[in-house]
């Protein structure tokens, strides 16, 4: 059946199969393969996505229910070609990553948590990114690179997405 | 060897990983994104049975199904390739990627299935009818060991793949002498280091021009000649993409039964074909099991709690298979008395067939689980002498001054600083207020506990236990290699030959040719060449490429900065040694003269009128480097193993709660020393990854096999892995004592962390307990285990009172 998603700002169609997942969509008919399949059953957080600014798991929802929602996906966050988002250049001067195959889901579900807040906890922090596994780092330079971008973003001139009380 | 000053620019210095801007914006380059048109899409029937004959298959409801093109048996594919490659002699042991005519683990491939997509694949796979006869089966690796019990490869004659005893030094003497001695058994789960990323191939066999294509998620050496082999065509017929990025592989991404099943499909198809696993296949017959072992430990000491001998019986669970696994039980034959002064020791290595899943390499090739025994005994030394645990090990570690220091098995230890290590990380944990703080937890009604371990990593590697494991095989060789080409326009493109799985190669190489070529490394391009372009490698495995590809990138630099200075000795019309190379330029100290980066390359691309007789146009070098210490096979059971050997020295803190016995973790402290660290990030990272495996092996994982030989843990909610709430935060403490045999004294450290990390979070727990009067021997130790041993002791506690 026919589906139109609207990804990174950008209206997507295709002919896909109800039982299609969201992210076979996204990587094999909109060519979008930053998210990653790692469990397809909802434990790794490798296919995390953005609905409406919620990360969520792509592996667990099929296409056809995607309709209708704001989807961004990893390709979605550097404001141009060749820049990095604030968080993404966090994860690089930490080095929070190593075979960035979690990396996307991970940043997404920082982006997300500093979406809500730049004054994070090292509890908010860890719980924003328990749902997304990593097994080459022990998180110890993810937690580093969200801690900075959120000090990044504080100090940012730019308007912040959401205000504090939002929390 | 130590030849650059050791006032340097960027080897050190905290500098970016380049790797990381493709990754951060979901730009990596894995398998499953590798699109070919007119691809089919492979799925697995599983074996229903642990051991079964196989009766018939009937695939007619399948290939009736729209959009199924084949279904492929093992009969088929056996006959049309030769049986995968076995590491020890057991020609009987054959194993092909499909099962030919017999299953021998539940889960294991009987049938694939291709189709146009991987759905379709799936529907079909489900639509194939196999009859099978049950057979005896057995799961247990000390049943599968005595005689008459089911052998899983009849063929063979018993389950015994490996049974081999060394005995280095006076072993007999010594524990004769011995004032005293004690034995224990310890048991290492199996579990794996479970990338999240499944593995997966696409291969494309070209008729015309006759060369197979293969894209893989591989960590493995000699990958296209063992494709080419069980292919029966010229290994110049297969051509690896290195240019993929691995998503995580920490030994396990070996992948050569899947490389062949789609190689083969796609012969005889005519088409592109892929198979990336999914979880489940991944799980339960993928090359995703580690190293299973029950090690029985006697120790021969004194009073002073000094050891002086050990006997190890190491029984390993190699599952259904032979493949590379029983190899585990040889690596740590290098390390075998870990950091200590032990003087002789005897190991038996014995390694059985079961009807589990094939074993695979895992981080460490076995050296996790062997220092884990070595761990457990120096505790129960501390125990039985009423020593402090710190104390014990300083009284045997070998000393700083003693280095190298010869181990009984043969290896020589390059460097190290033990004692140093130790009193730093205990300075930084404080160690009397450390326990002072475990009581006042035991005070307040929490089981605390303080876990120690100190350890090897043997780095650099090579692969010694293949020789000195199978007298048939007489391999030393074992190469890394690195190319620099400067084009006409000055700029430097290098390349490395194998893929990588996040450990930062191209930062290494770029790094060390930058450090020696005194040019930015950020201008320097690194790029893979297929690998009928490559020069010979040996893949990421053994902790050995900040050692080789790094010595490898630096020899190759060397060469080009000679010819350089040769070019420019030739114009000045002065001899080499009155020159000297400084920031791409060489200068004529008498003269004030100099030509730069831009000139030298103009006369070696241009100008041939000005080159010395004899040299070939162009600026471009390679070097293909050789293990250090690696000149000699093994001689009567003793053998020079890896040449370097970090050091890690880890001290954890930690709580239970006697109610849940849920452990938490509350202070992780890790001294580490792996010589001269190239890349601070890199370290780091491969560190606190190792740290966080290790607690994985250490609480939670293991594939699990019930009684009927079923595996019960077949997704990620049975396996657990460590998320961020149960990995600690952790102190690194560093220390650096270089190694002599490396360009930089730099040692490898992509082990690190996992090595002491299962033996000091044992420690930790035990500790914690052994108030109560019980221990655990076996990993994991799982929250249920503990908190059931917990209350169990507790109620015979009480009625004793």
């Amino acid at each position: 059946m026919m589906v139109k998603l609207r990804v990174n700002g950008q209206t997507h169609t295709a002919d896909v199969e109800p039982r299609k997942s969201l992210l076979d969509t996204l990587r094999e008919d909109f060519r979008l393969t930053g998210a990653h399949a790692g469990c397809e059953h909802g434990v790794c957080g490798a296919c995390t996505v953005l609905l409406d600014g919620d990360a969520v798991r792509s592996c667990l929802i099929f296409a056809v229910q995607a309709d209708g929602y704001d989807i961004t996906t990893i390709e979605g966050l550097a404001p141009a070609p060749g820049e990095l988002s604030v968080i993404q250049d966090a994860f690089c001067e930490t080095h929070g990553l190593q075979c960035g195959y979690c990396t996307p889901g991970m940043i997404l579900s920082a982006h997300t948590l500093l979406q809500r807040t730049l004054t994070p906890s090292r509890e908010d922090i860890l719980e924003a990114i328990s749902g997304n596994i990593c097994r080459c780092t022990g998180y110890g330079q993810i937690v580093e690179a969200v801690e900075i971008a959120a000090e990044r973003l504080r100090q940012s001139n730019a308007l912040h997405a959401a205000p504090e009380a939002v929390k | 060897m130590n030849t650059v000053p050791v006032n340097r620019r960027f080897v050190s210095a905290n500098r970016r990983v380049r790797e990381d801007r493709r990754f951060v914006t979901g730009r990596g380059r894995y398998v499953a994104d590798v699109v070919l048109a007119n691809a089919l899409h492979v799925a697995l029937v599983p074996a229903q049975y642990p051991a079964a004959r196989i009766v018939s298959i009937d695939a007619t409801a399948a290939l009736a199904m729209p959009g199924v093109h084949y279904v492929l048996t093992g009969e088929e594919l056996a006959a049309a390739t030769e049986p995968l490659m076995n590491g020890l002699d057991t020609p009987k042991v054959q194993r092909y990627p499909l099962a030919v005519g017999q299953v021998r683990y539940a889960g294991e491939w009987v049938v694939a299935v291709a189709a146009d997509t991987r759905a379709l694949a799936e529907d079909a796979a489900e639509k194939v009818r196999v009859v099978y006869e049950p057979l005896p089966f057995v799961i247990d690796p000390e049943e599968a060991f005595r005689p008459g019990s089911p052998a899983v490869h009849s063929a063979h004659g018993s389950n015994v793949l490996l049974d081999k005893t060394f005995v280095w030094g006076d072993v007999d003497k010594h524990f004769a002498e011995a004032p005293r001695t004690l034995s224990f058994r310890v048991t290492w789960g199996r579990s794996s280091t479970v990338p999240i990323e499944t593995f997966g191939v696409v291969a494309s066999w070209d008729p015309w021009r006759e060369i197979l294509d293969v894209w893989a998620s591989i960590q493995m050496p000699k990958y296209p000649e063992q494709i080419a082999r069980s292919m029966r065509i010229p290994a110049n017929q297969v051509r690896v993409d290195q240019d993929v990025d691995v998503g995580g592989a920490y030994g396990v991404k070996r992948g050569i039964k899947h490389t062949i099943l789609v190689a083969h499909l796609s012969r005889r198809l005519g088409r592109p074909v892929r198979l990336i696993e999914d979880r489940l296949e991944n799980m339960r017959a993928g090359d995703a099991q580690g190293p299973e072992r029950i090690f029985d430990v006697d120790i021969a000491f004194n009073d002073e709690g000094i050891i002086k001998s050990m006997k190890m019986r190491a029984l390993d669970n190699a599952g259904a298979y032979a493949g590379r696994a029983p190899f585990q039980l040889g690596k740590p034959i290098g390390a075998i008395v870990g950091p200590y002064r032990i003087e002789s020791v005897k190991y038996v290595a014995q390694s059985v067939t079961t009807n589990k899943a094939a074993e695979e390499a895992v981080k460490g090739f076995g050296q996790s689980p062997t220092n884990y025994a070595i761990e457990s005994a120096i505790e129960k030394v501390a125990q039985a002498t009423g020593l402090d645990r710190v104390e014990v090990r300083r009284r045997n570690f070998i000393r700083k001054e003693e280095f190298p220091y010869l181990i009984p098995s043969g290896t020589r230890y390059d460097s190290g600083d033990y004692h140093t290590v130790v009193d730093k990380v205990l300075a930084v944990v404080d160690y009397p207020a450390l326990l002072k703080e475990r009581d006042r937890l035991r005070a307040s009604g929490l089981l605390a506990g303080i876990g120690l371990a100190a350890c090897l990593e043997p780095s650099g590697g090579n692969s010694a236990f293949e020789p000195l494991l199978n007298e048939k095989n007489k391999t030393s060789t074992w190469m890394e290699s690195c190319r620099i080409n400067v084009d006409g326009t000055g700029c430097i493109t290098t390349t490395i030959h194998t893929l990588s799985s996040g450990q930062g190669h191209e930062t290494l190489v770029a790094t060390v040719i930058g450090e020696v070529l005194e040019i930015n490394p950020d201008l320097i391009r690194v790029v893979r060449p297929d690998s009928l372009a490559c020069l010979p490698s040996n893949a990421p495995v053994g902790s050995r490429m900040a050692i080789m590809l790094g010595g490898a990138a630096f020899h190759a630099a060397q060469k080009l900065k000679a010819k350089l200075v040769t070019i420019a000795a030739h114009q000045f019309g002065v001899s080499e040694d009155t020159l000297s190379y400084s920031g791409g330029g060489v200068s004529h100290g008498v003269s004030g003269k100099r030509f730069d980066w831009a000139d030298l390359v103009n006369i070696a691309h241009r100008n041939f009128h000005l080159l010395p007789q004899g040299m070939e146009p162009g600026l471009e070098t390679t070097h293909v480097m050789q293990v250090p210490t690696g000149t000699k096979l093994p001689e009567n059971g003793r053998v020079q193993m890896y040449p370097c050997h970090s050091f890690e020295f880890h001290v954890v803190l930690l709580t239970i709660d006697p109610l849940l016995g849920k452990p938490e973790i509350r202070r992780y402290v890790i001294g580490h020393d792996c010589g001269t660290v190239i890349n601070p990030h890199i370290v780091k990272g491969m560190t606190l990854g190792g740290i966080a495996h290790g607690i994985g092996a250490a609480l939670f994982e293991e594939f699990v096999y019930d009684e009927q030989g079923q595996m019960t843990t077949q997704s990620l909610m049975d396996y657990l892995l460590p998320s961020s709430h149960e990995v600690p935060k952790v102190e690194i403490v560093h220390h650096c004592t270089p190694s002599p045999h490396t360009v930089f004294g730099q040692k490898g450290a992509g082990e690190s962390g996992y090595m002491g990390a299962p033996a000091a979070m044992s420690g930790a727990i035990n500790d914690a307990v052994a108030p109560l009067g019980i221990s655990f021997a076996k990993l994991p130790i799982r929250v249920s285990a503990i908190g059931d041993a917990v209350a169990a002791a507790q109620v015979s506690n009480e009625k004793k009172i």
